[in-house]
């Protein structure tokens, strides 16, 4: 119980101090009158502009007010479109999801297998080949990743589609520039998890009883393994917001990545601000998760009350 | 013991084990040739480093790498266990053959509860359905004197104590009544009092299922317990074996000689006059432990030390002796506030040294040092030795040259040579690291030197030494020590006063030659009782 209302309390007190910041960040970064409206408009016009979104109150009131409304979820209106800027969102948001989940699964189902197997084969030729690749998979950006493959699948083999969403086929190329980065991290993780869990004594306790190597593998290491290897899960959520970002904008994804970046460049402030929010949301949520089930599987946290 | 004039169980035949190349020496292991009979305790003894480890893996087929290229035989039931397949092998390792090992608690899964690793290594050589398993492993907790059992299937090792998971390694060793148990140190990792415990439930079962139990120690108190025959190894090679008395009391060998004469003797001495001023007066200090929150204040509440009152004189020597737990090491760390103690005071030289604050903290600080108990762990590795020791010096101010003079005669003062100042640690020995430890520990010229378990970690032969050098210096320079040990063997040997601890309180001090002839508490008395080969001298 304890527990559940310390994490919620966290929970809350990170999404105000996210909400907080971007609003001063963004507010006092520049005029965004200026910036909606161009060099050229009149003095009229942007007065205008002003008591439209409530520009011209003092920038607490502003900001108490933007608080308010943000807790009874309403982020404001589209600058650009006047449109509420969860609905704006709302149709992106299904579309990275998609792309990031399909991301995520790959690189767990890639990255985790190939770690144990380096692991315990480790030193072998297997071992070094794995590493290697995984090296390659985060030292390279993603974007020239994506690059090098719109160039040969798109133009010289003609055979995946280079930009959008609509079918099958489209998911593929953004999914490997996304998730490889993603497999190689979680495998050089994996693999040093099993190798520390390797060495305990439980281990050669294990095959001391004659347990043979497949069991203990599965059943005695990667346990243990897996609890260091579900923290990194977590964190490398980071990095698959932030590639989302670059990855959408390259592959003209239509997802919040690519939103992003347009209401950034648009300085629609309203929708950058409600995008901050939910995948600081997200992000949150997604480590909860990550520590409920950290805490479920650990039977020193489980049992320790 | 009991003779036995049948073929012996197990016979290594010249085995060798390789080191890895670029190892100090070709062989862990070199042309040991041994039997194991039925129904003994074969202790095989010697220092780290000796190979007895090795041997006990090899034994169990648990070598990787380099060291699985091992040449000669081991011979179990009619067959060379190193030229059986590996499928053939696993199917004797842990049913016939089975192990226990010196870290009870890391050899536990921290994953599954106790019954079901139990469970599995019956699961893993026969078909017997769930049920049956389960009361199996019911009724060899219960032979190993495991309290409820039923409580203790369902618990993880983190709920158990270092003695109860030793328990749980031994019924799973004993599942399936192996012909031979192998125990490396199992006891070496446990109190006194446990370990008592656990020597005469090993006794109890090579009675009972006529098992051939070799049992690896480096401890002379408990070959004298348990043995009916000792083999002495000394690097990699055997050098001596016979019956337990005859190596105890008749040795031949010149090692096993000087190895049995550097066992610490259970020889309390009487306190020595005190001579110097007083250093350490700790009054009521009490530290206590409280795990809450701001949501619930009342949490637990942990009793570490309770009401302490210690005082040590320059040139004497306060031993703190305790089982784990105990509260020694806490109120150790509570003098020289590395724990804040909760209530109490503490002078030392006169100063009051938990009123300190900030810079004067720091500048009484050098009044006290300590010298741990680890000294693979305690020196930066990519220090060197010289520097490690100048360092104390030149926080406190001294200049680079007068540091560097005392950093060299601290060096040849603890028995190294000069040179070493320009070494990294790596390039020690165990002791000669403790050497240096206490070298850094007297740069400063402390007052007070607190040794925490500080000869736990070394052989007996290094252990001596070390013991010998501290009381030197302790004698040339006159400072207090408080030593804290586990050990009451060497505390009867180095200290002139003796406190013994237990749940965090003092429950009695004295001298040690009284305090060993008559002590007035049961536990004093109790703990006493379960030193290993208490009653004998040796070498």
């Amino acid at each position: 119980m304890e527990f559940w209302i310390t994490r919620a309390f966290r929970l809350a007190l990170t999404l105000f101090v996210v909400v907080t910041l971007t609003f001063i960040l963004l507010r006092t970064s520049y005029d965004p009158v200026v910036a909606m409206l161009g060099p050229d408009a009149t003095a009229r016009e942007i007065e205008m502009f002003r008591s439209r979104w409530n520009l011209d109150k003092p920038l607490f009131d502003q900001y108490l007010a933007y608080l308010g409304n943000a807790i009874r979820g309403d982020f404001g209106n589209s600058f650009r479109d006047g449109r509420p800027v969860f609905v704006v969102i709302a149709e992106r948001f299904p579309q990275t999801l998609w792309l990031g989940g399909v991301s995520y699964v790959f690189a767990i189902v890639i990255g985790v297998p190939a770690g144990i197997l380096a692991a315990l084969y480790r030193g072998s030729i297997f071992d070094r080949a794995i590493m290697v690749v995984s090296v390659v998979g985060f030292a390279l950006p993603n974007f020239f990743l994506g690059i090098l493959m719109i160039l040969l699948f798109s133009l010289v083999l003609q055979i995946l589609p280079s930009s959008g969403a609509s079918s099958w086929a489209h998911i593929i190329m953004p999914a490997f520039a996304l998730g490889l980065t993603l497999a190689g991290i979680l495998a050089r993780f994996t693999r040093s998890a099993m190798l520390e869990v390797l060495s305990k004594t439980y281990m050669l306790a294990a095959e001391a009883k004659g347990i043979r190597p497949v069991r203990r593998a599965i059943f005695h290491a990667l346990p243990n393994a897996a609890l260091s290897v579900i923290t990194i899960m977590g964190l490398i959520l980071g990095n698959l917001v932030a590639g989302t970002v670059v990855v959408e904008t390259v592959f003209a994804w239509p997802g919040i990545g690519r939103l992003l970046v347009t209401a950034i460049s648009s300085k629609d402030l309203a929708v950058v601000q409600a995008l901050v929010f939910v995948i600081a949301a997200a992000m949150v949520l997604i480590n909860l998760a990550v520590d409920l089930s950290y805490r479920m599987l650990d039977p020193r946290t489980r049992r320790s009350s | 013991m009991i003779v036995s004039t049948q073929a012996p169980l197990l016979h290594w035949d010249r085995l060798s084990v390789p080191l890895p190349t670029g190892a100090d020496r070709p062989h862990a292991v070199e042309n040991l040739s041994l039997d194991l009979r039925q129904n003994e305790v074969l202790c095989l003894v010697g220092e780290s480093g000796s190979g007895k480890s090795v041997s006990a893996m090899a034994t169990m087929g648990l070598l990787k790498g380099e060291m699985s290229q091992t040449s000669g035989a081991i011979r179990f039931a009619g067959q060379d266990l190193t030229k059986l397949s590996p499928d053939a092998r696993r199917q004797l390792t842990g049913s016939k053959l089975s192990m226990v090992f010196q870290e009870p608690i890391a050899s536990l899964n921290p994953f599954y509860t106790a019954g079901a690793q139990v469970s599995e290594t019956i699961r893993t050589h026969s078909d017997q359905p769930a049920a049956a398993i389960r009361e199996k492993v019911l009724s060899l907790f219960e032979e190993v004197h495991l309290p409820n059992p039923e409580q203790i299937f369902r618990a993880y090792p983190h709920e158990l104590s270092g003695g109860q998971c030793q328990r749980v390694m031994i019924a799973s060793a004993l599942a399936l009544d192996p012909a031979v148990l192998i125990a490396d140190e199992p006891t070496t990792a446990l109190d006194v009092t446990t370990q008592a415990q656990i020597l005469s439930l090993i006794l109890a079962l090579r009675d009972n299922h006529n098992t051939g139990i070799l049992f690896i120690t480096h401890d002379f108190g408990v070959v004298s317990e348990i043995a009916d025959r000792v083999a002495v190894m000394r690097k990699g090679q055997l050098v001596e074996v016979g019956p337990r008395e005859q190596i105890l009391t008749n040795p031949q060998h010149d090692y096993t000689k000087a190895l049995l004469a550097a066992v610490p003797k259970l020889a309390p001495r009487a306190a020595r006059p005190v001579q110097g001023k007083p250093i350490l007066e700790v009054n009521s200090v009490s530290k206590t432990y409280r795990t809450g929150s701001f949501l619930r204040k009342a949490g637990r509440e942990v009793k570490a030390v309770v009401d302490a009152n210690i005082h040590i004189h320059g040139g004497e020597t306060l031993g703190v002796v305790g089982e784990s737990g105990s509260g020694k090491t806490t109120l150790s760390q509570c003098i020289i506030r590395m724990v804040e103690p909760t209530s109490g005071q503490v002078q030392i030289a006169g100063k009051d040294f938990l009123s300190l604050k900030g810079k004067e903290l720091r500048k009484a600080r050098q009044r006290v040092q300590i010298i741990f108990q680890d000294p693979y762990t305690s020196l930066d590795p990519r220090q060197k030795v010289g520097d490690a020791i100048a360092e104390g010096p030149l926080i406190h101010g001294t200049d680079m040259r007068e540091a560097t003079k005392i950093s060299h005669e601290l060096i040849e003062a603890v028995g190294l040579e000069t040179a070493a100042a320009d070494r990294y640690p790596h390039e020690f020995s165990g002791g000669q690291r403790q050497r240096i430890c206490i070298a850094r520990a007297l740069a400063l010229q402390p007052d007070l030197l607190i040794a925490d378990e500080s000869v736990s970690a070394l052989d007996v032969s290094v252990q001596a030494q070390i013991l010998d050098l501290l009381a030197d210096i302790q004698t040339q320079r006159g400072f207090a020590m408080l030593f804290v040990t586990h050990d009451l063997r060497v505390a009867s040997q180095i200290c002139d006063r003796i406190c013994v601890m237990q749940r965090g309180q003092i429950v009695e001090t004295g001298a040690p030659d009284q305090l060993f002839a008559n002590a007035k508490e049961p536990y004093t008395r109790a703990l006493l009782a379960a030193v290993p080969g208490a009653n004998r001298v040796f070498g």
